[in-house]
Formats: C-alpha cells, sequence, structure tokens
C-alpha cells in the first residue's frame, strides 16, 4: 500500500487559497462528481495523501489517510476477517475513504450496525484558517470536546479538508447467506418489520418491487436457525446481490430518470408518488425513479418527518439536498464560518447559503 | 443593564406558576451540585418548567438579559456539568417526565428529556423492546442528561452510546427558538447536527424532547464470569475474544478492591481472592449465544482464568451483574469518599496503565479500586479518600489529573462518557492543542454567542490553560516520560 503524506502540502495550499480568497474544490478519487451541487474552484488534490497509519485488529479500529482507495483498505480489513461495518458504497474503483466519510455514505447493513458517521472515532482536518486540528482519536468512547469528527461526516468537505480518519472496524460474521421470497410491497414491509422485533442475525433486507431479500450474518448455528424459520429460496452465494445493490448496480437503477433518495421512518407510508422504488433499511432509504417534481417528493418525505434528496441527475440541479428551514438553516450559516470563515472549501457543493 | 435577583424572579414568576420558581436558599439547596459533590455553589433562581413554551421563554428572557441558564437533569452527572452558576439560572427538566409516544412498528419512542433512562426500558418492555444504553445510574438519570454527556453503559461495547442510539431531537436555542434536529428516518439534511448535540453538555441548547430507538430485548443473554490470578491476563484475554471476531454485548473488569467492595455490598457470589474478573455477557438468538458461549468459555480459559462460571438461570445472571453495577456505591461503603475518574485508553495498553495507577496510587498514599469497561478499555479508576482529612481531597484531585493525563500520554482521551464538566476542564489542555480549543469555542458561538448556556464548562478558556500549563510543567519536563508517545 502507498504511504505518502502529503499533509503540509496540502496545509500550504489551503493557506494560499485562503490569502487569495480563492475556493477549493476538494478533491480525492473523484468518484462521487455526481453526488451533490455542482463544484466549483481550484481543485484541491488529497488523492496521494494515502496509506495507513494504524490498524490494530484486536483494537478494533483503523486510522488511515483521507486519500487511501476505499478498495485497498477493504482488503486490509478482509485480511485481517474485517470490514466496514457501514458497508460503504464506493460508485467506481477510485473511491477513497475520506470522500466516503465525507458523504457519509452506508450501504445495506447501515440500518442494523450503523452509518459511516457511527464509525466514525477521530479526525485530522484542516479547518478555513489553514490550521491542522485533530478531534476524536482511535479509543471507542471519548467525550472530551464536541464531537467534530462526525460532523465532518456527510457536510461534503464544507467544514474542512479530511487529513486523517480513524474508524472503527467490525469482524466478518462467520457466515452470510440471503434469502429470497415473493411477495408485494405491503407484505414485504410487514415482514421486515416483524423481524426486526425478533432477535434474529439479519443484517440487511432490500425489496425491488417482486422479491423481498433478507441477508443473515453471524454465527454458523444463529443462521442457520433463522434460515430455517424465515423459510424462502436462498440465493447462490456468487450472486452478489448486496453489491449490485450498493454500487448501483442492479436493473432497478438502469431505468433513466433522476434518482431519489427517499430517508424516513422504515414504518412511513407509501408516498404515493409516481414512478418505481426500491425499499432498502427496512423501509427507511427508499430509492424512487419516477417524474414528480421535487417540491412534490420533498412535501410528501417531509410531511413524515423524512427527507428527500437528488442522488443522482441528468441535469444540474439547483436544489440537491432538502432545504432547510430558517432556524436550522442559520445555525448551518454559523458552523460554516465557524469552520470556514472566508467560504473557501467547496462553496454551494452542499446548498447554495454555505 | 444587568438585571437584579428581585427582577429575575419576577420576570419568571409571569412565565410559571409561583411554586415552579425556587429562590429561597433552602429550596435551592438540592441544586448545590450533581454527582460530583466536592464542587458545590447555589445558583440565583430555579425554574421548573412543565412546557416547551415556557422553556422558550425563559431562554428568551435570559438572552435579552444577559443570564446564565444551566440546564439540569437528574444531577447524577460525575463531572459537574450541571453545577449552578450563581449569577444565573437553573433551569430544571424535571417535570418533562413524559412518554409521548411509542412506535413498536418504527422501534422508536418519542420522550420528554426528564424521562430516566430505565423508564423507557420500562415503558417499552410490554412491546418485547429496549433502550440499549445503560448507564449504571439508570435508575435515576435523565434521558436529556444522556443526550447531553453521550452517556454509555455496560452493553454500549456492542449496541453503542447515546449517540448511535437516538435520531430525533427537539432543542431550544438560547435565544428561545425550537429547533428539530435529525428525522423519523435514519438520517437527516444538512450537517449532523445530532451527533454535535449529542454530548455537548448542555452548551449549544436545551434539550426538550428525545427520539430514541428501541431494540428487540434479545431471545437470551447470557453472562460469564471469569476469575483471573493476574489483571494483565484478565486484559489479555479480553483481546482474544475481540480477536476471535466475537463482540459481546458487555464485557467488564474488575479488579481486587472492586470486587471485595462488591462482594461485601451485594453478595453476587465473586471470587474474593482473584486479582482480577471479567464479566462476559452474550446475547441474541438462542442458537447463537449456544455457539459463542463454547467459544468464550475456551478463550477465557487458555487466557489463564482461574475459573470460568456461566450463569444458569436469568436470576443469576442479573446477580452476577448486581455487583458491577453497584461497584461505585459498594466503594462508596468500604471508604469516606471516593473519585470515580473515567479515561479512556486503547485496550493494549490496559497493563502499563494498571502498573502506573499503582505506583500513584503508592505515590499518593491512596487506594484505587478500578473498575472498568474493559470492551472498549474505559477505566474507572475509584479513588478513596477522606475529605474531612485536610488537603486529602486536593491530592485526590491531583492523582485523578495524573492519571487522566496518564490516558492522553497512551493515545486515549481525558474522558469517555463522564464528560467534562467542571472537573476536567484543565485537562482539556493537555489533551487539546490552542487552535483546537478555539475550534470549539467558534462551534459554541454558533449556537449561544454570548456564551449564556452552562458557562465556563466543558472547553476552557486559552488563559485557564496558560495558568495552568504555567504551574504544571516543570521545567518543561514530560509527565510520564517513560511511556511510548502518540
Ligand atoms: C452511581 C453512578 C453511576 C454512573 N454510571 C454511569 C455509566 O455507567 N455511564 C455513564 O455514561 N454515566 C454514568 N454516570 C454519570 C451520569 O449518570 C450520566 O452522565 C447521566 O447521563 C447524567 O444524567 P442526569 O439526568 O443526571 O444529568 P445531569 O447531571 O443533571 O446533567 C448532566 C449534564 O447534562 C446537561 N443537561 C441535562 N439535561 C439537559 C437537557 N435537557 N438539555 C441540555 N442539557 C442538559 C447538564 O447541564 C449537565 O451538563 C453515573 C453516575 C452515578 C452517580
Amino acid at each position: 500500500m502507498t504511504d505518502n503524506d502529503i499533509s503540509k502540502d496540502l496545509q500550504q495550499q489551503v493557506a494560499q487559497a485562503l490569502s487569495s480568497r480563492t475556493a477549493l474544490n476538494i478533491q480525492a478519487g473523484n468518484s462521487k462528481q455526481f453526488y451533490g451541487r455542482a463544484a466549483s474552484g481550484d481543485v484541491l488534490d488529497v488523492s496521494t495523501h494515502r496509506g495507513v497509519i494504524n490498524y490494530e485488529p484486536t483494537e478494533l479500529v483503523i486510522t488511515a489517510r483521507a486519500g487511501t482507495p476505499l478498495k485497498e483498505l477493504e482488503q486490509l480489513l478482509a485480511d485481517n476477517n474485517q470490514m466496514f461495518g457501514f458497508e460503504p458504497p464506493a460508485f467506481g474503483d477510485s473511491a477513497t475513504i475520506g470522500g466516503t466519510v465525507a458523504c457519509n455514505f452506508s450501504g445495506p447493513r447501515r440500518a442494523f450496525a450503523g452509518s459511516a458517521r457511527d464509525f466514525v472515532l477521530g479526525s485530522t482536518i484542516i479547518n478555513g484558517k489553514a490550521e491542522q486540528l485533530h478531534f476524536g482519536g482511535e479509543v471507542m468512547k471519548n467525550v472530551a470536546g464536541y464531537d467534530v469528527s462526525r460532523l465532518m461526516c456527510g457536510a461534503l468537505g464544507t467544514l474542512g479538508v479530511l487529513l486523517e480518519v480513524s474508524i472503527k472496524v467490525l469482524p466478518r460474521p462467520e457466515t452470510e447467506l440471503t434469502l429470497v421470497q415473493e411477495l408485494d410491497t405491503n407484505a414485504s414491509l410487514a415482514k421486515v418489520h416483524e423481524l426486526a422485533r425478533q432477535s434474529l442475525p439479519v443484517s440487511a433486507t432490500c425489496f425491488d418491487g417482486h422479491r423481498l431479500h433478507i441477508r443473515l450474518s453471524g454465527a454458523e448455528a444463529g443462521v442457520a436457525a433463522a434460515r430455517k424459520l424465515l423459510g424462502g429460496d436462498t440465493l447462490p452465494a456468487n450472486d452478489n446481490f448486496w453489491h449490485k445493490l450498493k454500487e448501483q448496480q442492479l436493473e432497478f437503477f438502469k431505468s433513466g430518470g433522476d434518482l431519489w433518495r427517499l430517508s424516513l421512518a422504515s414504518n412511513g407510508p407509501n408516498l404515493g408518488l409516481n414512478g418505481k422504488t426500491l425499499y432498502e433499511w427496512n423501509g427507511a432509504q427508499r430509492w424512487l425513479i419516477g417524474d414528480d417534481r421535487a417540491d412534490v417528493i420533498r412535501d410528501r418525505a417531509a410531511r413524515h418527518g423524512g427527507h428527500a434528496t437528488c442522488f443522482r441527475s441528468q441535469h444540474d440541479t439547483e436544489q440537491v439536498f432538502h432545504p432547510l428551514d430558517g432556524g436550522l438553516l442559520a445555525i448551518h450559516r454559523q458552523l460554516k464560518r465557524a469552520f470556514d470563515p472566508e467560504a473557501i472549501f467547496n462553496p454551494g457543493r452542499m446548498y447554495a447559503e454555505i | 443593564m444587568k438585571l437584579h435577583k428581585q427582577d429575575i424572579i419576577k420576570a419568571l414568576q409571569g412565565i410559571l406558576p409561583e411554586n415552579a420558581v425556587l429562590f429561597e436558599a433552602e429550596d435551592l439547596h438540592p441544586y448545590e451540585c450533581d454527582g460530583l459533590s466536592a464542587y458545590r455553589r447555589l445558583p440565583m433562581v430555579v425554574a421548573l418548567p412543565d412546557s416547551v413554551e415556557q422553556v422558550q421563554q425563559i431562554l428568551g428572557f435570559c438572552y435579552q438579559n444577559d443570564i446564565a441558564v444551566v440546564a439540569r437533569g437528574a444531577g447524577t452527572g460525575l463531572s459537574g456539568g450541571a453545577l449552578p452558576d450563581e449569577q444565573g439560572v437553573l433551569l430544571s427538566l424535571a417535570k418533562f417526565n413524559q412518554v409521548l409516544e411509542v412506535d413498536s412498528e418504527a422501534r422508536q419512542a418519542r420522550v420528554q428529556p426528564g424521562v430516566r433512562n430505565l423508564a423507557i426500558s420500562q415503558a417499552v418492555n410490554k412491546h418485547g423492546l429496549y433502550y440499549a444504553p445503560d448507564p449504571s445510574s439508570q435508575i435515576a438519570c435523565t434521558i436529556g442528561g444522556n443526550v447531553a454527556e453521550n452517556s454509555g453503559g455496560v452493553h454500549c461495547l456492542k449496541y453503542g452510546l447515546t449517540v448511535h442510539n437516538i435520531q430525533q431531537l427537539k432543542i431550544v436555542t438560547i435565544e428561545g427558538e425550537l429547533l428539530t434536529i435529525g428525522g423519523s428516518g435514519l438520517d437527516s439534511a444538512g450537517y449532523d447536527l445530532l451527533a454535535l448535540m449529542t454530548g455537548s453538555e448542555g452548551m449549544l441548547g436545551v434539550i426538550v424532547e428525545v427520539t430514541v430507538k428501541l431494540l428487540p430485548i434479545p431471545e437470551r443473554a447470557q453472562v460469564m464470569l471469569a476469575a483471573f490470578d493476574d489483571v494483565v491476563k484478565a486484559g489479555a484475554a479480553v483481546g482474544n475474544i475481540i480477536a476471535a471476531g466475537i463482540i459481546p454485548a458487555g464485557l467488564e473488569m474488575m479488579d481486587k478492591l472492586a470486587i471485595r467492595a462488591a462482594e461485601d455490598f451485594v453478595h453476587a457470589g465473586y471470587p474474593v481472592d482473584a486479582q482480577a474478573i471479567l464479566l462476559c455477557e452474550l446475547d441474541g438468538s438462542n442458537s447463537e449465544v449456544s455457539e459463542h458461549i463454547l467459544k468464550v468459555r475456551a478463550i477465557l480459559q487458555n487466557s489463564g482464568a482461574t475459573e470460568v462460571r456461566t450463569a444458569k438461570t436469568d436470576e443469576e445472571r442479573l446477580t452476577f451483574w448486581k455487583g458491577r453495577k453497584a461497584a461505585f456505591p459498594a466503594v462508596g461503603r468500604i471508604s469516606p469518599d471516593y473519585y470515580c475518574m473515567d479515561g479512556t485508553i486503547p485496550r493494549k495498553r490496559l497493563p502499563e496503565v494498571l502498573k502506573n495507577i499503582a505506583d500513584l496510587s503508592e505515590e499518593y498514599g491512596l487506594a484505587v479500586a478500578n473498575v472498568f469497561h474493559a470492551g472498549d478499555g474505559n477505566l474507572h479508576p475509584l479513588i478513596l479518600y477522606d475529605a474531612n482529612k485536610p488537603g486529602e481531597l486536593e491530592r485526590t484531585e491531583e492523582f485523578g489529573g495524573k492519571i487522566l493525563e496518564l490516558c492522553v500520554a497512551v493515545g486515549g482521551t481525558i474522558t469517555g462518557e463522564h464528560g467534562v464538566g467542571i472537573e476536567k476542564i484543565n485537562q482539556m489542555c493537555v489533551q487539546f492543542e490552542s487552535a483546537e480549543l478555539i475550534q470549539f469555542h467558534a462551534v459554541k458561538n454558533a449556537f449561544d454567542v454570548k456564551g449564556l448556556l452552562n458557562p465556563g464548562k466543558a472547553v476552557p478558556t486559552l488563559h485557564r490553560c496558560a495558568e495552568f500549563g504555567a504551574m504544571h510543567v516543570h521545567h518543561g519536563e514530560l509527565r510520564f516520560p517513560d511511556l511510548e508517545r502518540f
């Protein structure tokens, strides 16, 4: 694995941008360019800031430079019979751990194990004053100071440049298998909710409009018992269903139209929107491909306490993320100013206002 | 112009019913400290609102008039977080004690901030659900306090801390504005303010509602107790269990003094001759637990346990836990006073940290009982002292401070779950650089530009650090020079 520390260099580039008030477009693998509002500014290339700084399997934590390819880290963990518990989607071979954390991208296991932000323990960042700062750490429990590391997750680089992240890792399950049943939407959702109230080793669920997929992970005996209880056909081990799901390579994702991500209570109602829907996370994450207007989609999600993201679009979208209401937007503005007073990091990538 | 006490009382009485504003010394005394009783002071006035609107009005009024506000749940905090401000309002959330809504299908409960931690699990038990984070203080502490401290419990190794188990908050800002943070789903738009609020020690806003995630009660939970004749072996056993790919629901360790104190107190049947015991709880489906028990038993034996017991009944399981959960009060019985520390370290550094603590204990002539959340490296050394002996509290605090600095030196942190409060404010200067502290203050400013919420807590001023550093570092010498630095 390449070991290359360019943090001083990056810090200098930020300092320069700061003095000339030039916006920076933070980039690493560039695999997530499609996500968020259009980027602008000079490219700050983090991709060569690479390498594992500390990995001790029995401590269940890995610390790596932000530009380290996700693929390499996943391989290293697999070699030690471990994994990232949030099963990150990569959306391309060049994906890095920094980009993954900045987007807070989490895969099928999210509803059962947690999201990227849940596993982040610490980070080193460059803030908008070109200072290197370190928050959190490598230990599982740490409440000294505000949780800045988790605040960075999903902030799309608008609060700082991630240099290093420390992430809690998990042992790989001893065994894993996927059961498939033909069911309709209501029966599928009823089923996953019924299962979620029992102690079963379920690690992912997906309803694609025709079939319910349930993944079981864990100790041999536990998985075997759950399989017997649940019934249904077992997918061949090489099917790769969950990989294709998280990388959006299933048939569902191949049709045209904007792809919306809806996040709401797992038992939130059918939102009655046009198009087709794929349900993950027991119903808490829904992918929608349809032709309703953005405000209609957003309104329906918000009415049930959720939010809607225009995840992929054919055209440049002015509003990608769910608009924030007044009080929250004010806090966002103030936080942006707290970390990046001159607004040099990824301006407008998340919201026009920050 | 600053308002006088009388005007403030009058204004609060205009917002709240008469008996919900306390200002006579005798009524203020119950609020003079939290669980860290070494620090005490009386608030100017205590306000006991019972509606969100009242909280909004109180905060709005305090904002207008530059009055400090300290929120308080049950006052079980161990770092002085709820220590009142003499010139300010102590805002008690005690009357917000209702479970507002349980959605058993979505496995969520919406509760008021003053609901006790255990009361949530009790309220949802009939649905076969529970709220996972279980601080030892769970019969008393409130969910609002838990969020403010990001509290953990013996089960957080597998199920996470408070931050992993909540999904929405309603907070009132110091300006009196009500904000909803998070949402009905697993994430929300914008910055992760839910994470930022969690563990923010009442510095950023007042929590007036919490939506928690609930989990199904495991089909089976089984606890094993292993005795060791050497704490180092017990520490290694913890690493060996994790290395085998098993994440127990709880993995706790107690040393000899703690074992004896607990045994004398609750008669849990602990092996009092052991140098250390491990309690390892496995939960999940019946078959999974059966499989893991066999594995863990073998690991414990191979790691040199002198004895391994498995609780045969649920009753026995609870007895095993009872000693651990009562460890603090148990130590309280064998010493006039005790001081509870809360550092976290990388697990593998446990042997050397224990040795250093033992050396310090000798140096200071103060005994230490050690209780750990061993699975995640969170130490609770309890320093035994007598506050009535002149100078002993000061020595204890100095000793405690050294333990925390030791945790930082081995790559850990000064607080795993009890928070900084007023207690560890000096050690924050050891853990963080000036620029980092300045960044924390900037975060605080984003929410509370006047610095009215819980002033003087959680994040030290640079001035304070300069003073602390000046009296602290002798001739530029590093503490614990024998330890590898991070
Ligand atoms: C015997 C004993 C055992 C303990 N065991 C554990 C343990 O295992 N794990 C653990 O993590 N902790 C433990 N604690 C510490 C303590 O119980 C926790 O920190 C708890 O979360 C505090 O809750 P509380 O309601 O008592 O809060 P308080 O002590 O009243 O307040 C704590 C902090 O939260 C703030 N706060 C309270 N309510 C609000 C609100 N609604 N909005 C904003 N801020 C608020 C206060 O200002 C203060 O800063 C223990 C304490 C004792 C005495």
